[in-house]
């Protein structure tokens, strides 16, 4: 039989201490940059911070740049299934009473 | 079908080529449970987005009346738990047995501190009488028309900090079943799946926090100063 760490890229702990430190501060970013005025921006930021903590657990806790290319495309496929059901709703809610009723 | 017959072990169950063939399937398998996963707190985020566009500043005052500083103190310790965690599926690949039930026992521990810290937190939330549906409902600085949209605000945040919890609650079982199996040598260099997937849930659990701590927590912080 094969070795089973052939295939297996094992991280260093210093990565993951590095992520790790990453996260935490990413977390404390977020929480300051609340409290000023960013106008619009805020959820844009906040949003942007938190994707961003997303894709570093992804990437490196959960493995993902090391997996093979069929779950790397069904991570981001079920990433698009997400967008549709956030957007769609959103366009409908967005445009109502966009149009009058007629008769009305 | 000759050269496939091979002793049936756990790393190498019969219907598959060979190990890594089996690892990768277990891998898309857990995905592919995780991304209903992501559909399933998707439809929740969906609701919180709609009703946040039609009470912007009500939401924002009743999301100024939770602890921020314990919210980020406690992403933190699921932070924390998540890098215990992925220690514990390295242990899992470098073969060491031992380190796998310790660094399995620190995320069990930081996860019980983070559902500790959000019983205390709900808590918080009753003696407030900020519970929807509550007859002594009441938000400081909202408008008492607006009350019933700042119920709204608290149906959502109890409705996804639950579903959230009750997600841990379910890991932290996975978790016990881990260890115990762990401590009883049942994990090797050649099969620690089990260490890896449960793995990819907790990992995924943190996800859903770290969308949820800004979004309830955070919004239009400086509104209240």
């Amino acid at each position: 039989m094969s070795d089973p760490n052939e295939h297996t890229h094992i991280d260093s702990v210093g990565t993951y201490i590095k992520i790790l430190v990453a996260l935490l501060v990413a977390t404390g970013l977020t929480s300051w940059v609340a409290n000023i005025d960013l106008g619009p921006f805020s959820t844009i930021v906040a949003l942007g911070i938190a994707t961003a903590k997303m894709t570093l657990v992804a990437l490196f806790f959960m493995h993902i740049r090391h997996s093979t290319k069929l779950t790397k495309l069904v991570v981001v496929g079920g990433l698009l299934w997400l967008a549709i059901l956030l957007l769609l709703t959103m366009t409908d809610f967005a445009t109502r009473g966009i149009l009058g009723v007629p008769g009305k | 079908m000759a050269d496939h017959a091979h002793t049936e072990t756990l790393a190498l169950r019969v219907q598959f080529d060979d190990e890594a063939q089996q690892k990768d399937a277990s891998t898309l398998g857990m995905w592919i449970f995780l991304i209903t996963e992501i559909m399933f707190f998707g439809g929740m985020f969906a609701v919180y987005t709609v009703y946040r566009n039609f009470y912007p500043t009500v939401f924002a005052i009743a999301s100024s009346s939770l602890n921020e500083v314990i919210g980020a103190l406690n992403t933190g310790v699921l932070l924390l738990s998540s890098f215990t965690m992925v220690m514990a599926v390295r242990a899992g690949q470098l073969g060491q047995s031992k380190a796998i039930v310790w660094f399995l026992i620190l995320t069990l521990l930081f996860g019980g501190v983070f559902l500790g810290v959000k019983a205390y937190e709900w808590n918080e939330k009753f003696e407030e009488h900020h519970i929807p549906g509550q007859a002594a409902f009441h938000l400081e600085g909202v408008a008492p028309a607006d009350q019933g949209h700042a119920q709204l605000f608290f149906s959502i945040y109890f409705a996804m900090t639950g579903l959230h919890a009750l997600h841990m609650i379910i890991g932290v079982g996975i978790l016990l079943t881990l260890i115990v199996q762990a401590n009883k040598g049942r994990f090797s260099a050649s099969y620690y799946t089990p260490v890896d997937v449960a793995g990819l849930y907790w990992h995924f659990v943190d996800i859903i926090w770290i969308f949820l701590f800004p979004l309830l927590y955070l919004i239009d912080r400086h509104l209240g100063k």
